[in-house]
């Protein structure tokens, strides 16, 4: 009943904080992170309607710079770095020749010739290998700074009123997914209009040594409108009610990002061999195996990863997330169907315990906040 | 502290006995290490438990956790509050929190489980 996260398990410079706050520690991709500190659901209703802090420094950096480090990137991901105006990012994915996704991404361009790709901790190494091999033999250089670099993320409906006193980067004309230079309490940081909750948020990158600074500005300037200290549980709730998908449940080696409805990703009209390329043109003309579909619990239970999902008294897929919505009050789940299965309004049974318990195919994502 | 008029399960469930009925529930400790509570199931009424096996299962926002019987009987009622509000477990685990009421068919049974600080101990030494 009880983690016991490993002893050799790699720590952020904000250990000794999420201790001190009463966080439960856990070993997630081989970092001591803090999983919740008050609560799950409270954490979770924080960031919907106030805020709510997350460390990420466990994520990894990736830099690649040099006169061709576009073109590089272009070869190396799915999607076309080189298109993005500096200042702005896009969501990328680095896939295998098969097509296969190895990990996704998000891709800023900082400069002309200056590139930062954000990977996710339990893929850092892999893909920090894959594009050293990628980029080779091309003019530009990669800088895998994941271990020099922190990140601190701050989402929710308060986060422009919490960030903006800190800062002089002008959040007003930061639009989503566009980053900019400047300084966080004083510290140089890369701030981002990024996040994985749902809100609007910003996720702040800075140097290891200065995590601790911007942590304790972050956290004091919270508390007054509400903010907390959020863990991966909460995050993880939070990323499934905005249906977005997370590496090792909706994604992995075996699963390309049609079958996963995030197509849009793959640039094909452009004159780029990029890797994975010949696979995914054949994968798009395909009718696909199975698709990722959202599903509402109609019976009682929590549909669970890994949970058989039936179509009558056939099986038609697998659940890879679920639990219970703090905001909609509700079971929901990922799920890998049949196509035949996939339209929203279909009824499907997830097996759970051995038991058949209905549910509803609908679309994703299961929350939108109001803008 | 955990109530001492109590009998445990090194599973972390509580007994408590009266007339021949154990009620049957969860300990704080359980529950606070669980987190969140959103989803209980448990067996309905006339079925039997039997000790030491699972009879139900307590879902958190992350985890699912079996349910262990520490006495063998008929279940003569469960918890149908629990239903709609199963943060009752967390809120208070002693009380409105419980789970189930078995008519004990063997009292002998009572002898094998943990008294209080003998729990206390368990938890101590987690």
């Amino acid at each position: 009943m009880t983690d016991d996260p490993a002893s050799s398990a790699r720590t952020t410079p904000l250990v000794e904080r999420h201790l001190a706050l009463g966080a439960r520690m856990i070993d997630f991709a081989g970092w001591l992170m803090p999983v919740q500190y008050a609560g799950i659901v409270e954490e979770h209703r924080a960031v919907r309607e106030r805020a709510g802090l997350f460390d990420l420094s466990h994520m990894g950096e990736l830099y690649v710079e040099g006169p061709e480090a576009g073109a590089a990137l272009a070869r190396a991901l799915v999607s076309d770095p080189p298109s993005l105006a500096v200042g702005r990012a896009q969501y990328s994915m680095i896939c295998a020749p098969d097509g296969g996704v190895i990990d996704d991404l998000i891709v800023y361009r900082l400069d002309v010739d200056r590139y930062l790709v954000v990977a996710n901790a339990s893929n850092t190494a892999v893909v920090s290998d894959a594009l050293a091999e990628r980029v080779h033999g091309m003019r530009a250089v990669l800088d895998d700074r994941s271990l020099d670099t922190a990140l601190v993320s701050i989402q929710g409906p308060e986060s422009v009123a919490i960030l903006g006193p800190l800062t002089d980067v002008s959040l007003d004309a930061l639009r989503y997914y566009a980053a900019a230079d400047g300084t966080v309490a004083g510290i140089p940081a890369l701030v981002a209009r990024t996040g994985y909750t749902g809100e609007d948020g910003f996720e702040i990158f800075v140097e290891w040594e200065r995590a601790g600074a911007l942590w304790d500005a972050l956290l004091d300037a919270s508390a007054p409108r509400g903010g907390v200290p959020v863990g991966l549980g909460a995050r993880d709730t939070l990323r499934l009610e905005a249906g977005m998908p997370l590496y090792g449940n909706e994604l992995d080696r075996s699963t390309n990002p049609f079958e996963a409805g995030l197509g849009r990703v793959v640039k094909l009209d452009r004159d780029v061999e990029f890797v994975g390329r010949a696979a995914l043109e054949r994968a798009l003309a395909d009718e696909p195996r199975r698709r990722l579909v959202g599903l509402v619990v109609r019976g009682r239970g929590i549909a669970r990863h890994g949970y058989p999902v039936l179509s009558g008294d056939l099986p038609t897929g697998v659940v890879t997330s679920g639990t219970q919505s703090p905001t909609l009050g509700q079971a929901i789940a990922m799920a890998y169907v049949a196509p035949g299965d996939a339209d929203p309004g279909t009824m499907l049974d997830v097996s759970i315990r051995e038991q058949r318990v209905p549910a509803q195919v609908v679309s994703l994502p299961f929350y939108r906040r109001k803008r | 502290m955990v109530p001492t008029d109590l009998r445990y399960t090194k599973e972390h469930e509580w007994v408590r006995v009266q007339d021949g009925v154990a009620t049957v529930g969860i300990t704080d400790h359980a529950a606070e290490q669980l987190g969140d509570i959103v989803f209980v199931e448990l067996p309905g009424a006339g079925s039997s438990v039997s000790a030491g096996k699972t009879f139900g299962v307590v879902e958190s926002v992350k985890a699912v956790s079996d349910l262990f019987a520490p006495v063998s009987g008929e279940v003569a009622e469960a918890n149908a509050e629990l239903d709609g509000k199963p943060e009752l477990v967390n809120s208070d685990p002693y009380g409105t929190g419980w789970m189930i009421k078995v008519v004990v068919a063997d009292v002998a049974e009572l002898d094998r489980l943990l008294d209080a600080a003998a729990y206390e101990a368990l938890v101590a030494a987690e």
